[in-house]
């Protein structure tokens, strides 16, 4: 009886907790509207999201050129990560020898725990003046930048996708052999298809991490306000534009910059909704 | 079993309450003095702190960044005791008291291998609108101008604009980095690269030009002529007191402006 009393007790205490932190959540939300809102009624919303020019100190306040920056980013960092995650995890689960997955698996689990400022001087001190050096432009370019984030959403990519594969029925994969296909052949025609939501999902949460990435960028994309027309230019993301500018900001500028939060709030709900949609749907 | 369970739920949510608890409670007293602002500032506000904390080894003179807005914001809601600025306050934070504690000229700076040294103001305004967009048209090698510019509202951007650009826009093209450091890093690296920072901050790795002939050098900013000069200040929340008051009179000493002048800092009493 009084076991019980207690389990109740325990279990209304955990209640609480695990409520505080979705309330936290809910704060940061309000917060986050409440401060940012007001500008976007006073500029317009496509005025705000479709605007091309950003110069608070004259009242400019479009963030087209960063929802550019923020998508060939994006785009350059999955470009590199899909296929390399793939491969990897691919690897991991049907070819690596125990030996060596003891090996693997940690280091990669390593790539995720690498602060990203530590990306960031790598990128900026190694890679920035090879692709200044070697391409041309300042360096500080949307190219160096999705370089070193594909690296970033590596780990992400990897483990889902590999989980994904992992949990196939080993039938499919008996079955694909049995029917006289190669081993690369059941791969790719039966265990990756058959794993396709998972892997979907590993994709999307990989480009949740690199539109949210800001430490590395800043230091890497060389944060200029133009819309960028060449992998070689300089780009300016949501988050960064964020990350750079909030410690002189005041006044609308400020407000303007929590709009922005605004905006990438909602691209980040959209995917995370997406990937746990996907994910969901066990078969593909 | 079912007891143990039990223990072990209850012994973890004893430790998860131990942890806040000791968290929340240890919130520190606030001991000492909290400057936080400009980071053009900051670092001759260390040099500053260290020094009257050598004199007075009793007391704390904590000394954060975060920008100049951040610094006047930390003052207005006391967060710090004083707020380092480096640029003059805006209308709506004139109820503040402000001290200014020195002068500090701005630099342009380029890579040390261009062989440009010297620009005249109306060129220099050029390059950063974009107009000039090639250092052969200012009598330097066949190479793309790389510009490097300070993030909106920042205290460095806005004095260079008043006094450099007049109504001329920076060019949007233009790189932004969020500090000195920053910009001087990226100005080191990249041959192509022009930029501007605080004159204190300038070191070998860059190169430092004249402006119409005139070096940036304390005789010609005292002198007058080295133009592009800025105050930074030190704002206070009403009439300074206590700790944040004698700290103040130590960095307006002479012995703390001498200081700031061997670092290139213009003193405010000649």
């Amino acid at each position: 009886m009084i076991l019980e009393i207690k389990e109740k007790i325990v279990e209304k205490i955990l209640l609480l907790i695990a409520f505080s932190s979705i309330s936290i959540l809910a704060l940061i939300a309000i917060f986050i509207f409440g401060e940012g809102l007001p500008l976007i009624w006073k500029v317009g919303l496509k005025a705000f999201i479709l605007g091309e020019r950003w110069v608070p100190s004259q009242g400019s306040f479009g963030i087209l050129p960063m929802i550019i920056g923020s998508f060939w980013v994006t785009l350059g960092a999955l470009l590199l990560g899909i296929p390399l995650g793939l491969a990897c995890a691919v690897f991991l689960s049907e070819w690596t020898p125990p030996l060596a997955a003891m090996f693997l698996r940690p280091a990669i689990q390593l790539l995720a725990a690498i602060p990203s400022v530590i990306y960031g001087f790598w990128g900026l001190v190694v890679l920035v003046p090879l692709v200044r050096n070697y391409l041309g432009g300042p360096g500080l370019s949307i190219l160096s930048g999705s370089l070193i984030l594909g690296f970033m959403i590596l780990p992400t990519i990897i483990s889902i996708s590999e989980d994904s594969l992992r949990a196939l029925p080993p039938t499919y994969k008996a079955g694909g052999l049995a029917l006289g296909a190669t081993h690369w052949q059941t791969i790719w025609r039966v265990l990756v298809p058959a794993a396709r939501s998972g892997i979907v999902a590993s994709i999307i949460l990989g480009m949740g991490r690199a539109i949210g990435e800001t430490m590395a960028m800043i230091m890497i994309l060389g944060n200029a306000v133009k819309i960028p027309t060449s992998f070689l230019d300089s780009a300016r993301t949501l988050t960064t534009n964020i990350g750079i500018e909030m410690g002189y900001a005041s006044g609308d500028h400020r407000q303007a910059l929590f709009a922005t939060g605004i905006v990438l709030f909602f691209i980040i709900m959209i995917l995370n909704s997406l990937a746990i949609f996907l994910s969901r749907r066990r078969t593909g | 079993m079912k007891a143990d369970l039990m223990k072990f739920h209850l012994s973890w949510i004893l430790i998860f309450i131990a942890v806040i608890s000791s968290i929340v409670g240890c919130q520190r007293r606030q001991a000492g003095v909290t400057v936080a602002g400009s980071t053009s500032v900051e670092p001759f506000a260390e040099l500053l702190a260290e020094e009257y904390m050598l004199k007075h080894p009793e007391s704390h003179i904590y000394v954060q960044g975060g920008g100049s807005t951040a610094g006047i914001v930390a003052v207005k809601t006391h967060a710090a005791h004083i707020g380092m600025s480096s640029r003059s306050l805006m209308s709506d934070e004139k109820n503040l008291y402000a001290v200014t504690i020195a002068k500090d000229a701005i630099a342009i700076i380029v890579h040390p291998e261009n062989p440009i040294t010297d620009l005249s103001l109306p060129q220099i305004q050029q390059v950063f609108s974009g107009m000039i967009r090639n250092w052969n048209e200012v009598g330097g090698h066949l190479r793309p101008i790389v510009l490097v510019t300070r993030e909106e509202g920042s205290g460095t951007r806005e004095a260079f604009q008043k006094m450099v650009m007049e109504k001329e826009e920076i060019s949007l093209e233009a790189l932004v980095q969020d500090s000195n450091g920053a910009i001087r890093q990226v100005v080191a690296s990249d041959p192509n690269a022009i930029g501007f920072i605080s004159l204190g901050l300038v070191n070998q790795t860059v190169k430092a030009l004249k402006i119409s002939g005139v070096e940036p050098n304390l005789e010609n900013i005292v002198h007058g002529r080295y133009r592009l000069v800025r105050p930074f200040l030190f704002v206070f929340d009403g009439k300074p007191e206590g700790e944040a008051n004698s700290f103040l009179e130590f960095v307006l000493s002479p012995e703390a402006q001498g200081l700031l002048q061997k670092e290139g800092l213009v003193t405010i009493r000649p």
